[in-house]
Order: C-alpha cells, then structure tokens, then sequence
C-alpha cells in the first residue's frame, strides 16, 4: 500500500472508533463525567476541606490530576478493550484481516482510537474540575506528553487485553482486578510520603504511580518520583506492549485459526 | 495463462493432529466461474479462509494473480474480494457505513468510496437501505450487503462462501444474474455451495474436494460427460398414474406427476419420442433434469468414501 492508501486506511480506523463511541456516548462519555463529578464534591469539597493540605496545595487542587489521570486511564483502556472484543465476537474483525492493511497500522489505528475517547475523557474532566478548583498548568510540555503517552499506553493494554480474551468475563478481569487497584494505590487521593517506608518501596512498583506523579508535576510542579524517570517508564512499557501486541496480530492470535 | 488463483500442496494441520487439507493442488483461471464443491467438513471454508488469510496455513504455496501471499500479502489481498459463509458485519453500524469503512481498509479515499458503494448497494437493490443499521436487514439483504462490501474496492478475483445459503429463489436467481454479470465483466469468482444446481448453472469448472483431498478437479463439460444416463422430465397431455413399459427405457412417475425418463448414452430422443407415440402417450414439452451434478457429486464423494475405507482395511 502507498503511504496515502495507508493514511487513508489509519484514518478509516480511529473514525469508526470514533463514530462508535460517540453513539454510545451515555454508555461511554457520560458515566466518567459523573463519577469524576461525584469524587471532585465528595472527596475534595467535603472531605478536602477536613484533609487540609497535601504536598503543599490543598486537598481539591491535589486530587485533581490523579481524577484526570485516572479517567484518562480507565477511557483509553475500556475503548480499546471492548470495540477490539466486540469485532472479534461479531467475526467484523474480519473485514480488516481479508484486507491489506498492515498490523501496525490496524494497532495503530485502535490505539489512536482509544487516545480520542481518553483525551476527550481527560479534557471533559478537567473542564468540570474547574468548577471546583483552579488549576494553574507549572510545565504544559510535560502535562501533554504524559498524558498522551499514558492514554497510548492502556489503549495498548486494552489491545492485548482483548487479543487475548474469549469471552465478555475475559475483558473485565483485567480492568476490575488490576487496573483500578493500581490506580487507587497509584497516589491519586495520596501522597506515598504518607506511607511507612515498606509501603513507600511496594507503591514504586506500581507503574501508575508514575504516570500520576508525572501529570501531577506537570500541573502542581510536585511529585513524588522524579518527572523524567516517569517519562521513562511510560516510553519503556508503550515499546514493550506495542511489540507484544505486534507480535501477537502477526501470529493471528485469537482471530485466526 | 495468467491464473487467478495458483495452490500447490496446501496442508492445514491443526494441534489436535487432525489435517483439514492434506496437500492439495489448484488452479483457477482468470476470468474463471469456479465452483469448489464438497460435503460438510471437507475442506472448502479452510481452503477459502487459508486464501482469505483468516486461516494460517501448515504447509503449501498460495499466489493471487501470481502475488505469493507468504511475501506479497498486500498484492494478494489487494486482488481479493471476499464473502464469508456466515454474518461478519457489525450490526450496529449502518449500511453505506460497512461498505465505505470496508473501501477505506483497501486505501480508497470517503469520497471515492461512497461512489463505489453507491454503485454496488444499487446494483443489489439496498440503495434504500444504505441507512439503516445492518442488524434491521433481511437475511437476503444481509447476503447482498457483504458482496457489496466484498466489491467495492473492485477486486479481479472474488470469492464466495455459500453465497445462496438460506436464501429464497427468486432471489438467489437474481444473485445469480448479478454474479454472471460481474464474471462477464472479467471477474474471476471462486463459489462453494451446497446448492449443486447453483454450480450446474454458472460455473464453468468444478473441483471437488473430500477429507482434505482434491478428487476431481476438470470443466463441468468433461465432468457432465461421465454421466452415463441422463434424465429427462417430460409433461405429458395426460397424466399417468403409472410410469408406461417402454422398450429400452426406465420411466418413473416423479411427486410433481410428471412423467421421468432415463436415456443411456448412445441411446436417441428418437427412439424415446417412438416408444412414446407406440404407447399413445403425447409429450406436451420436456426438459433435463437440473440435478445431473448431484448424482455426479454423490456418486464420487461415495466412490472416494469407499476407496479410503478400502486402503484402511489394507493397513489393518
């Protein structure tokens, strides 16, 4: 295929990924809207206010980017995850095996799709958390990369995922039992500061804690890990998932028999 | 000769051990109407899927239009159409949406791609259709959408899998006028059913596959000619309540009343017509009977059966 014929057939993908999630949009647009919202009263307005301060900024503007981040997360993975699942059930997945796109760009094109649903997730949650707090942007470069970055991640996440599973079970295992256990005890109501040491070691390897910390500092200026080895680990995982999930489309993993 | 569709030695072995195509080999002409017929689990779908890249292969070589889809994959597909046996579209998304997403896969741009789609949903009568969402289709109208979706990035070699299966007459006639058209005007189609009438009346060559093996593989001219009797139905001004003696014929009375007459090789219409004024018996009009291929099919599926039940009991 020409790079045209490829761009066009990237394209083809995220706008369908696109149009899906849009017309589901009360089962994926709305729900973290109102989550984010019930968090932003009931953790920072009512229990902020008796929290105090946490890393130097008050309970509200801390939280914050954790929320963001956590809906970002959970957007790009669930995207991915079900619409990747649901053609593979439905056998639509088929339409892209017969045709010539590459694996890279089918990978791609779902992660891409899954970026749009995080990213417009990422940016309705913000807008609504200005209604509760300010948020005064200290490094934009670093708040728009990891962000990006970390939504590309769990699209990935989600990729594999759904590569992987056979039944509906199979795609909410990972994001009930990991992934939101993960993100809760990635420092997103907390800073690891708080913990005993041995906790403060244990927290180091959850790897969303760094993505938290890294979007923190981008917004706050604080961090409880350093913002470059975030970057870091971010970079390393998005290398390592989209070679799994390259090599895993190249077997035909699960779609082909 | 320039061929659509090259396949040598292909083997599907799957992890239990059992193989699915023990080695076969194919050729498919340009501009070909070829049926791949056999019984259920014989290696039709396999091969097709194998061809389709829904099926890794074990063993074997694999050209569309002399692309080898071990290293030209994107060449092969990019020749392909290709209509699955059963429903593969997802059934929220609207119908022109289907056949352009499909359009856009093969590179071709919204604009172009809603041209092309425009022509093939009018041409299988869904134009009205083009938005509703697909799972509100008939399941005629649901087998007409996929050819659409196969055609519209215009491939030279088109493949069905039991296109007609579950479809009603009248309307799997009209597919097949559609079907004619499009190989008249130079596609290449590659069809399996189970509907032997359907490969009888528009295919021009004919393999047959069994347990994994190629049996026969010749034009549907050559094949016909085995047969050694052929039937005719004749209306007769009188029914008869008893098939007539005649002299050098078998005539049985079939459940439409009509009056059936077996004619050996060699043997003359004349002699039939003779047998029938002899009798006082007026023949109104006459026709073959459209299942000469099944008996074919039949008797060779049994033949293979028969032969591999025989080398099994040499092995024992």
């Amino acid at each position: 295929m020409t790079a045209q014929a490829l761009w066009t057939a990237f394209c083809t993908i995220v706008l369908r990924e696109i149009r899906r999630f849009t017309r589901i949009w009360p089962q994926t647009l709305l729900p973290p809207a109102v989550t984010m919202t019930l968090y932003f009263i009931i953790f920072g307005n009512l229990i902020g206010s008796r929290i105090g301060e946490m890393g130097g900024f008050d309970y509200m503007q801390f939280i914050v980017p954790g929320l963001i981040m956590m809906a970002v997360i959970t957007s790009s993975y669930a995207n991915v995850v079900s619409s990747f699942f649901s053609m593979k059930f439905q056998r639509s997945i088929e339409e892209l095996l017969v045709s010539p796109v590459p694996n890279w760009t089918i990978l791609a094109g779902y992660v891409a799709g899954g970026m749009a649903r995080g990213l417009g997730i990422g940016l309705i949650v913000t807008l609504l958390s200005l209604a509760f707090t300010r948020l005064a942007i200290h490094n934009l470069p670093m708040v728009v990369l990891t962000v990006f970055l970390t939504s590309a991640l769990f699209s990935l996440g989600g990729f594999i995922n759904a590569m992987l599973a056979t039944k509906f079970d199979d795609i909410s295992i990972v994001p009930t039992f990991v992934l939101t256990p993960l993100t809760y005890l990635g420092g997103v109501f907390y800073s690891i500061d708080m913990l005993p040491s041995f906790w403060q070691g244990v927290s180091m390897i959850n790897p969303i804690l760094y993505m938290v910390n890294g979007f923190r500092y981008g917004i706050l200026g604080v961090s409880d890990v350093n913002p470059f080895v975030s970057l870091g680990m971010i970079l390393f995982f998005i290398v390592l998932l989209a070679a799994i999930a390259l090599r895993m489309l190249s077997r035909g993993k699960g779609i082909r028999h | 000769m320039t061929y659509a569709l090259e396949i040598e030695g292909l083997v599907k072995s799957y992890a239990d051990g059992f193989q699915a195509l023990k080695g076969i080999d194919l050729q498919v002409r340009e501009g070909d109407f070829f049926a791949l017929l056999g019984p259920n689990g014989a290696g039709k779908s396999t091969t097709l899927g194998i061809v389709s890249s829904l099926v890794n292969k074990s063993g074997g070589q694999v050209r569309v239009f002399g692309h080898d889809i071990d290293t030209e994959l994107s060449s092969a597909k990019v020749n392909l159409g290709v209509v699955p046996q059963e429903f593969n579209f997802n059934q929220f998304e609207k119908v022109m949406d289907i056949v352009t997403t499909q359009a856009g896969y093969y590179g071709i741009p919204l604009k172009q791609a809603r041209i092309s789609a425009e022509k093939y949903l009018k041409k299988l009568g869904l134009w009205d259709k083009r938005d509703t969402p697909s799972r509100m289709l008939s399941g005629g109208m649901k087998r007409r959408l996929m050819i659409a979706r196969a055609l519209v990035h215009e491939p030279r070699l088109l493949i069905l899998d039991e296109p007609t299966a579950g479809v009603d007459i009248e309307l799997r006639r009209s597919m097949w006028q559609f079907l004619e058209e499009m190989n008249r005007q130079g596609t290449t189609i590659i069809l399996t059913t189970h509907y032997l009438e359907e490969a009888e009346a528009l295919c021009k060559h004919i393999a047959i596959i069994d347990h994994g093996e190629i049996i026969r593989h010749t034009s549907k001219r050559e094949l016909l000619q085995q047969l050694s009797v052929e039937t005719f139905v004749l209306d007769t001004e009188q029914s008869l309540d008893q098939p007539p003696v005649l002299d050098g014929f078998h005539c049985s009375i079939n459940d439409d009343g009509a009056l059936e007459a077996d004619v050996a090789k060699g043997q003359g219409l004349n002699a039939l017509f003779v047998e029938l004024e002899n009798k006082g018996i007026k023949v109104m009009s006459m026709r073959t009977k459209a299942n000469r291929l099944e008996e074919l099919f039949v008797r060779m599926v049994e033949d293979n059966a028969r032969g591999e039940a025989g080398q099994g009991k040499v092995t024992a």
